[in-house]
């Protein structure tokens, strides 16, 4: 009786102590991220051009409609798109055999799995660092590498070019990020029963067979959110541009989050700078529909 | 199925390979931390140093006047009370709400939960404009405390999700008994829930230290001087100067990757295990 009393009141009651524990959580996030959020949407319907407070001309969506008349965005979006559709192609694709290998049994598989991390716990800025150190053109490692072993004749300026640049930047992320990749993948294989195997293997179909008719069937909704996950944080790239480039050579590494730094912190135009942040809010946005669509569909029964 | 030889071979070789392509990048960031500036400028270049030491690192931890090695020592320091108090608050905050999706019945509940997961989905760029404005206004420009401040809304999301996954995983039976014996709500979570939950806290404790040790944006623009500088900042600060002491700037991210590689190695099977578990189910 008593238990069943206290049932019937719970709910209000448990509302109420909810929101007591939530409200610190709710403090510390929203508390930080609402006011700026709203902030930067106001601001990007000023001309702000300086750090200080005062009185702008507003511009309604004039710095939105000034980024798309603007050749120096669109180049950004298009290095951003490529940037992030060869990484995440990269790194799925070397993820998903790098998580098959890590899968069979074999002895040493504990070491390589433990190798495998390194790359992933590696700071982001020192990954970039080491890439610019192992590139740099007088002294870089892959130069000794490639002439010793007489594949170049000679020293080159990997990072100087914009398109060769552009490259090896999505060549250090896609060393850095693959791993992740690999493990999301190891995960969902590890989840797939060995019975579907050897009834395959019973019926004579070979490893490829088995691969392509259950393995990657089975393994589609984990690569389907690597893709949307990598997408995302792919279109937000920074610290490792900042790092390998700085943008350059002739803005040639220029993605649309620094292109967004540049223009609001380096020239000072606060106001452009907040549009173009929504401008990648809004893509990041769409990904992230998708991907909410793709966890509900994600459930998969064996 | 068993294994033939030619798979085998196939699947060693296929290991050698892959640990080389990922060992041999930062082994040479090893070795270049180590070896002597000249050994670094010589052409062809010797991969095995001739002359070899620790002084940099000897350097960076006890050596005085020196520009660049006060940063690093300063960065480092930042760093760790920087990531150290964001998660210590986070968890703190955290664990109470994380409690409250777990085990009690609300309105909105899984729309509130959505909502704090959704703020991963902003781009740091999206805030960072208005924060900064407003910390030049608050004076918390160049100030750990502002850092701190900034890291524990996007760490505290992160503890919310895995600690109620966590806690939703502890049997209620041990909780009800906890209550019947005369414990209030609030004294069961921290006599039994949370003794139970050491292993989930240890690890999101451990990845938000590595997300905090990592973020590099928000605290290239909030940061300035010494007193606040995080290491990847230092890094990257170093490696834009026209010219670089490449050992020198290999030693510091040898320092910087130490802890980090530390975390993961240690506790690679919570770590990685419970991330991609948790992004799968979401």
């Amino acid at each position: 009786m008593a238990r069943a009393k206290a049932r019937v009141g719970g709910a209000f009651r448990q509302g109420r102590i909810a929101l007591i524990l939530l409200l610190p959580s709710l403090v510390v996030v929203f508390g930080i991220i609402v006011y700026p959020l709203l902030r930067t949407l106001y601001t990007s319907l000023f001309a702000v051009n300086s750090a200080f407070p005062g009185r702008y001309p507003f511009v309604g969506l004039g710095n939105y409609l000034q980024a798309l008349e603007r050749a120096e965005f669109w180049g950004a979006i298009l290095r951003t798109a490529y940037f992030t559709f060869s990484t995440t192609f990269l790194e799925v694709v070397l993820g998903i055999l790098l998580g098959l290998l890590l899968n069979v049994e074999f002895r040493g598989r504990w070491l390589l799995r433990s190798i495998v991390i390194l790359p992933w716990a590696l700071p982001t800025v020192v990954n970039g660092a080491m890439w610019r150190w192992i590139l740099n053109p007088e002294y870089g490692a892959l130069n000794a590498l490639l002439t010793q072993l007489h594949i170049i004749p000679d020293y080159r300026s990997w990072l100087g070019t914009p398109w060769m640049a552009l490259n090896m930047v999505v060549v250090a992320d896609v060393w850095k990020m693959t791993p992740l990749a690999a493990f999301f993948v190891l995960a969902a294989l590890q989840t797939i029963p060995r019975d579907l195997y050897e009834a395959a293997w019973v019926d004579g179909a070979g490893r490829l067979r088995a691969f392509f008719s259950i393995t990657l069937p089975l393994l589609t909704p984990t690569i389907l959110i690597i893709l949307v996950l990598r997408t995302m944080e792919a279109f937000k790239v920074f610290d490792i541009i900042y790092v390998m480039t700085r943008g350059g050579p002739a803005n040639g590494t220029q993605t649309i989050a620094y292109y967004t730094y540049v223009e609001a912190f380096s020239n000072q135009l606060f106001g452009y700078g907040a549009a173009l942040a929504y401008i990648i809010a809004l893509f990041i946005l769409f990904f992230a529909v998708i991907y909410m669509r793709l966890l509900r569909r994600g459930e998969v029964e064996y | 199925m068993r294994s033939s030889l030619a798979f085998r071979v196939f699947v060693y070789s296929a290991a050698v390979f892959t640990g080389a392509v990922i060992l041999a990048p930062f082994a040479w960031l090893v070795i270049s931390s180590v070896a002597a500036p000249a050994d670094l400028l010589v052409r062809p270049l010797k991969w095995i140093p001739a002359h070899a030491s620790l002084s940099r690192y000897a350097q960076i931890f006890f050596g005085t006047g020196n520009d660049t090695v006060l940063t690093f020592r300063a960065a480092m320091v930042n760093s760790t009370i920087v990531a150290a108090s964001s998660v210590i608050i986070s968890l703190g905050v955290g664990i109470f709400g994380a409690y409250a999706f777990a085990r009690l019945r609300f309105r909105f509940q899984r729309a509130i939960l959505l909502l704090f997961l959704s703020t991963y989905m902003l781009p740091p760029i999206a805030l960072l404009i208005s924060l900064y404005l407003t910390m030049v206004q608050l004076r918390l420009l160049d100030t750990r405390l502002g850092l701190i401040l900034v890291y524990c809304s996007f760490i505290t999301p992160f503890v919310l999700w895995i600690m109620s996954g966590y806690f939703r995983s502890i049997p209620r039976d041990l909780e009800d008994a906890a209550r019947i014996d005369g414990c209030s709500r609030m004294g069961a979570l921290f006599r039994v829930i949370l003794p139970l939950a050491r292993p989930g806290l240890l690890a999101t404790a451990l990845f938000g230290f590595l997300l905090a040790w990592d973020e590099f944006l928000y605290a290239l623009i909030f940061t300035s001087s010494l007193s606040s500088k995080t290491i990847p900042v230092a890094i990257a600060e170093f490696t834009g100067r026209h010219a670089v002491d490449f050992g020198m700037m290999a030693t510091g991210g040898v320092l910087a990757s130490l802890p980090p590689l530390a975390i993961a190695f240690l506790f690679q099977r919570y770590i990685v295990g419970g991330l991609a578990s948790g992004a799968v189910k979401g």
